[in-house]
């Protein structure tokens, strides 16, 4: 099955939101966006649902620590206990800080474990660039067609209205 | 919010700058030869290094017998360091975590070298407790791991146990916060054509990084997170710290304000050593439109702040230890002020309480020249800070019969000097091999490609007449290109 994409190529931040948000008024598909920078509001723009990544980092969080506390417990109390200075056996306000310490850690590795699988990043992956520039100064927004009733035409109009510096046609083979 | 749009603030990035130059100013560093001044400081840095590997090397091989530690001083040089290079870190996650959260877009220009340096800090310190331990090679001990000693399980009742967790988070959350900034930058160094071997490894570390905007948007959400995780790690980290002095009972170490008082005194040592690599690399680098006066004028204010702190709780210690009626107590406080080390806690209060303070007159905040000095005196005072603590608290205790003085051994000098000799050998090679600046980050609060504020009903206005002549043809310059 062949896929066709319309590349619009923008050099301006206003340009890039405001094509975005025209393209999505018009009922096409965006693809993807392409930004050199975190372009605040293109997520708005494009209608992203906000990213389930907290919900993540907080289970993380409570697993990590509940786990670290369990082993503070098993080892001082259960496995091996030795009395230290006469400290009680339960010494819980003592336990807080590795906790906290560990929490954290689970927490923010897993984060971003979590963000680079589902980002499909990975070492040495090669990048897929529409556009050369896209890491240095070009906005890059890929439409793509979907039914019959999609016109290039129609979408260059579109693009160029939004002060593209370039609208190009591209068609793939094969689904990625 | 449309700070970069305004016609009245100064804008926060000088020369307004296109996306294409960003990435060029920046990039260029890396893809020009070395400079015989770069060659010149990292052979000097390099030097101090081996000085001190080799003092590492002699004193794993005899013993902590070459320090000049006794059974009444037991810690000195080695953890004053530690201590001191653990607070020159923290100003790098403040910058990067805590101005991040507060929304304090200059941070841009300076958190990448910031969050550098406190990974490098964090590797000076964690030096210093290891080989302390007198058997390094026994380090791992410190972990809880199943052996075949029992197991026996490490106390988690002590403070260094809480250490050796907070240090190793540290670090490992910093490095994965400072990468997560570095994979787009990354992207853009391997999508130029630089040096072949560069663009390989710039090319496997960026991990197909393509600029998705999808990708963008989880990335914010995960450096938020971070960030906010980040943020309360920093405190703890430098809290523990304190703890493994305020749980003693040494007076002058068993207090309850050591937490507050140490993650100021952390922030206050980053942040000059901040200024102190800022100044340098601006100068060095060409970077003169990007760490712009202003930068250098809001770090001398937050110094200020924290100087005010740190003041703050040198008065205290001293009203609490009259106050608490303690003989113990206040002896130690009169000790440390006029007994036999009372010339280093006079440099103390002197590079850290009065000459900050020149830092009031707008005048020098913005003399390079004066705030690189006082950056420098800064960081003289607070490594005196932690040796102050350190050494007066334990060299005349209860027991006059167990007093003692304490100096230190050539060996302690050259690990004090090797330890900076690595921070800044390690420095110098990042500002060769990695973006020195967050170029993503810094482009994002560039004017170019947005509109201006229109309505001066929005834009911030001043209460006072401005006394500077306002930058208005930015704003002119923008209105006629749109």
């Amino acid at each position: 099955m062949s896929r066709r994409v319309v590349l619009g190529i923008f050099q301006r931040e206003e340009d890039i939101l405001e094509a975005t948000r025209a393209t999505r008024r018009s009922g096409l598909t965006i693809l993807d966006v392409y930004t050199p920078y975190a372009v605040h509001g293109l997520d708005q723009a494009m209608g992203l649902r906000p990213s389930r990544l907290p919900w993540v980092c907080f289970v993380a969080a409570v697993v990590g620590a509940i786990l670290k506390l369990w082993f503070e417990f098993w080892t001082t109390m259960v496995d091996w206990p030795v009395n230290v200075g006469g400290k009680p056996w339960n010494s819980l306000p003592a336990f807080v800080p590795v906790t906290f310490e560990v929490m954290v850690l689970s927490a923010g590795l897993t984060t971003v474990f979590t963000f680079l699988v589902i980002s499909r990043l990975w070492p040495g992956k090669r990048p897929v660039l529409p556009v050369p520039r896209i890491t240095d100064d070009r906005f890059v927004l890929a439409v793509q067609e979907t039914d019959a009733a999609f016109d290039v035409a129609q979408v260059r109009r579109l693009f160029e209205r939004c002060h593209a510096v370039a609208v190009e046609e591209r068609v793939e083979e094969a689904t990625p | 919010m449309f700070e970069g749009g305004s016609v009245l603030r100064q804008p926060l990035i000088q020369g307004e700058k296109s996306l294409r130059q960003v990435t060029e100013d920046v990039c260029a560093a890396l893809e020009r030869r070395p400079s015989g001044l770069w060659w010149a400081a990292f052979l000097a840095a390099f030097a101090a290094f081996l000085v001190g590997a080799l003092a590492v090397g002699y004193l794993v091989a005899t013993g902590i017998g070459v320090w000049g530690l006794n059974r009444t001083v037991g810690w000195a040089v080695g953890i004053t360091c530690f201590v001191f290079w653990i607070g020159i870190g923290h100003a790098g996650t403040l910058i990067s975590a805590i101005l991040f959260l507060l929304r304090q877009r200059w941070r841009t220009s300076v958190n990448r070298s910031a969050e550098a340096m406190t990974i490098f800090a964090v590797i000076c310190a964690g030096i210093f407790p290891v080989i302390h331990l007198g058997r390094p090679w026994l380090a791992y001990w410190l972990f809880p791991y199943p052996n075949t000693r029992g197991p026996l399980w490490v106390n988690f009742r002590s403070p260094l146990v809480w250490d050796a967790f907070a240090i190793g988070t540290y670090f490992t959350i910093s490095l994965v916060f400072w990468y997560l900034g570095l994979l787009p930058d990354l992207a853009t160094v391997r999508d130029r054509a630089g040096r072949g071997w560069q663009r390989r490894i710039a090319g496997i570390l960026s991990l197909g990084w393509n600029g998705s905007a999808r990708t963008w948007h989880r990335y914010e959400v995960v450096y938020l997170l971070l960030a906010g995780l980040a943020t309360p790690l920093v405190v703890s980290v430098h809290t523990i710290v304190s703890w493994d002095f305020a749980t003693s009972v040494i007076p002058g170490w068993h207090t309850t304000i050591f937490p507050p008082y140490f993650v100021a005194g952390a922030i206050f040592s980053g942040l000059a050593m901040v200024l102190t690599l800022m100044i340098i690399a601006r100068r060095t680098m060409r970077l003169e439109d990007y760490i712009t006066l202003r930068h250098v004028e809001v770090m001398c204010k937050l110094v200020l702040a924290t100087s005010g702190m740190v003041a703050l709780a040198y008065g205290t210690e001293f009203f609490i230890a009259l106050y608490s009626g303690s003989p113990y107590e206040q002896f130690a406080f009169l000790n440390r002020a006029a007994g036999p080390f009372g010339w280093s806690y006079w440099i103390m209060v002197a590079c850290n309480v009065l000459i900050p303070q020149l830092l009031w007159i707008p005048r020098i905040r913005r003399s390079l020249a004066a705030v690189f000095g006082i950056s420098v005196l800064i960081n003289v005072g607070m490594w005196f800070e932690r040796f102050v603590i350190i050494v007066t608290s334990l060299h005349r205790d209860y027991l006059p019969s167990s007093w003692s003085s304490y100096a230190p051994t050539p060996f302690e000098i050259a690990m004090l000097v090797g330890s900076f000799g690595l921070f800044f050998s390690l420095f110098l090679l990042f500002c060769r091999v990695l973006p020195v600046i967050a170029m993503a980050e810094v482009k994002g609060v560039l004017r170019d490609g947005r509109a201006p504020v229109r309505s001066p009903a929005v834009a911030p206005v001043p209460l006072e007449p401005v006394a500077e002549p306002l930058p208005a043809f930015h704003g002119a310059a923008q209105e006629v290109r749109s």
